[in-house]
């Protein structure tokens, strides 16, 4: 099994007609993953390279059924068009897109909290979600992957994530799902609510945590994963090295006074019982570790 | 971007929150002037990006022309914490009866916003909340329903107000929050608000963070971006783009994706080096784009080699390659570039690579492997 997608998932995107959507959809289709239309309401009626474009999330999805929605559209656009899809009735909307205002995170989050609570948003800023050989939803590139499991991956760093992938493909050793779920201050989905999924879901046996520098979201982890989960973890976290007060590239990535250190992460995890790895390399290893007890 | 407080002010002052009247001013002259004008006595305040400025002797009452002149020509010119004072505000000088604390900011667990307003003003909030917590009264306010005039008073009353601020501590608190939300800040502080002798209430200081990512929707942020302090290889990236930020060291370094870049800088120090630089050139990132990181981390006198680590997912290989060819045709190359690809269209890349040999180009199989590298140029 997968968490949040899989063989079955039926994907509208937003921007497919954009060159960033354009390259990724098509790579995505390739991969596998049913990419069932686009939306541009300037496009209606036309197709990208055999995927029609309807000029809604609502017109797409009665006429193709689709279940989740990939969001590429210029950071301006991705509130408006988050809520678009999720007054269509999708119920997992994947957000890909850098650069969206906070202040717009933080009200359209609230705004499907409360009039949408069964939706989930995936990002933004992030590198979206795959289930290795069955679906791959966003820009994670899938031939780094390996089907089959045991390993399930969550990771707030898009590139960390690959680099994750790539580590534990080359020791051999498969994922289940690889869900990055961004670095910016509101992220929709969270590390605790892909750790709940992965300890339920019985083809995980061991989940990866890559963490960094800001928030406290990892501290949030580490009590799950002390309190509620009984499969190992191994996990990282970067930004040991990055002075307080500069904000590191991500908007969510800066330590504060006191708050928001990587050592600070890296206790709490240790607490929780979970295996910390001082670089991803490490991270790999550790897990090659676990694996072979499992 | 953080403002200056003058800065802070006028955007205050655009949402109708009451300041004291005052002007930023370069020269001792110019204070002077400005004191005149406005009426005495004034307080003369350095204008830095950094705390404890009181402290510092960079804030003083001037009941005179005379003292003016000299706490504007002491204070022009101060390194307050490696800040240099280049700029002054002279304000009218307020009576005070009272000193509060008030804030907006996003509360990151709770995915709301947290308002802070504390009767113990005018101190290191954070060392009030070590100490009293209770003595911070919060709210959470949903950006969906915004801060209600209800809301704001039972606020107010919790945090134990003397009853003369009561009023218009509701008044400022619902226009704060409306400067923090329309006007895209991260962080609106006023510290200390206070409540003069004949009632009024309002902000004696003002701390803002603005959200860049909302700078395609405010124009009038032209003006802060050209005060912004920022060392010239921090300039020269920001002219170009890049996301970058300066640090020590001697191995500079371009990445993709802010984690991956972090990740790096780990490395390097884990294997004895450190950095010169943080750089993300995004995603997504062009071969122009690349030669230009490439460009700027070649001017800094510190490096000792470049670290390019990529691993693309939405940036392609192809494009990376492409860009580092084209940076060792445009520029002299001061140190050698240890390049470690991965990813989408990394074969292409690499291909690319291969095509143009030069002995300053080298590269490595792994991250672990070209921070290696890397260190054992620039520590040579």
């Amino acid at each position: 099994m997968s968490i949040f997608v899989d063989q079955d998932t039926k994907v509208v995107y937003q921007g497919l007609t954009g060159s960033q959507g354009r390259f990724h959809g098509l790579r995505n289709r390739d991969y596998g993953t049913q990419v069932v239309a686009g939306t541009n309401p300037k496009k209606a009626g036309t197709d990208v390279d055999g995927i029609p474009i309807y000029g809604s999330v609502a017109e797409a999805r009665e006429a193709t059924g689709a279940d989740t929605s990939c969001i590429f559209i210029p950071a301006p656009g991705v509130a408006a068009a988050v809520e678009e899809a999720a007054e269509a009735g999708i119920g997992f909307i994947v957000v890909i897109t850098e650069g969206v205002p906070a202040h717009d995170e933080a009200r359209f989050y609230n705004r499907l909290r409360r009039d949408f609570p069964d939706t989930l948003v995936l990002g933004p800023n992030c590198p979206g979600v795959i289930s290795p050989g069955r679906c791959n939803i966003g820009i994670t590139p899938g031939e780094i992957t390996l089907p089959g499991g045991p390993v399930g991956i969550v990771s707030r760093s898009g590139t960390l994530t690959y680099q994750a992938l790539h580590e534990m493909t080359t020791k051999g050793i498969g994922q289940t799902t690889c869900v990055g779920i961004g670095g910016d201050p509101v992220p929709g989905v969270s590390f605790i609510d892909c750790l709940e999924r992965f300890e339920a879901d019985p083809e995980t046996k061991a989940v990866i945590m890559i963490g960094e520098i800001g928030g406290s979201a990892e501290e949030e982890a580490a009590e799950f994963i002390g309190s509620k989960m009984s499969k190992p973890v191994v996990s990282y976290i970067a930004g040991v090295t990055a002075p307080a007060g500069k904000k590191m590239g991500h908007a969510g990535a800066i330590v504060s006074g006191s708050k928001g250190t990587a050592e600070a992460k890296m206790e709490a995890l240790r607490s929780a019982g979970a295996v910390v790895a001082e670089n991803p390399t490490a991270m790999a290893e550790a897990m090659a570790v676990v694996v072979a007890n499992l | 971007m953080d403002l200056f407080e003058y800065q802070g002010k006028k955007f205050f002052a655009a949402y109708d929150i009451p300041v004291s009247p005052g002007e930023a001013v370069e020269t001792v002259d110019h204070a002077v002037a400005v004191a005149e004008e406005i009426g005495y006595p004034v307080v003369v305040k350095a204008q830095v990006l950094v705390g404890g400025r009181g402290k510092a002797g960079g804030i003083k009452l001037a009941d005179d022309a005379d003292s003016v002149r000299e706490h504007a020509g002491n204070i022009l010119g101060m390194d307050i914490k490696g800040h240099t004072v280049e700029l002054l505000w002279i304000e009218k000088a307020s009576d005070i009866a009272e000193e509060y604390y008030a804030s907006f900011t996003l509360d990151r667990s709770a995915k709301l916003h947290l308002g802070m307003l504390s009767a113990r003003g005018g101190v290191d909030i954070e060392q009030v909340a070590a100490e009293e917590p209770d003595a911070i009264a919060r709210i959470h306010v949903d950006p969906v329903d915004g801060l209600t005039a209800d809301a704001a008073a039972a606020w107010v009353d919790a945090a134990n107000l003397n009853p003369a601020a009561r009023d218009g501590a509701i008044d400022i608190l619902i226009k704060l929050y409306r400067a923090y939300v329309d006007g895209d800040a991260d962080l609106v502080e006023i510290n200390p608000l206070i409540l003069t002798p004949d009632g009024r209430v309002h902000a004696l200081d003002a701390k803002v963070t603005l959200d860049v990512n909302a700078r395609y929707r405010h124009d009038n942020w032209d003006a802060y971006e050209a005060t912004q302090v920022l060392d010239p290889r921090e300039r020269e990236a920001k002219e170009k783009g890049l996301n970058y930020i300066g640090l020590d060291g001697t191995v500079g370094i371009i990445g993709n994706g802010a984690g991956l870049v972090m990740s790096t800088l780990d490395v390097v120090n884990q294997v004895g080096g450190s950095a010169a630089n943080f750089l993300d050139v995004g995603g997504g990132a062009g071969a122009d784009l690349l030669a230009n990181a490439i460009e700027v981390v070649n001017n800094d006198d510190n490096v000792k080699a470049i670290l390019v680590n990529i691993f693309g997912g939405i940036t392609r290989g192809d494009e990376v390659a492409t860009g580092i060819v084209e940076a060792m045709g445009r520029v002299e190359l001061r140190s050698p570039i240890v390049v470690r690809l991965d990813g989408t269209n990394a074969e292409e890349g690499r291909e690319i690579l291969a095509a143009s040999p030069n002995e300053k180009l080298m590269s490595e199989p792994t991250m672990l492997d070209a921070a290696r590298r890397a260190v054992e140029i620039a520590n040579a």
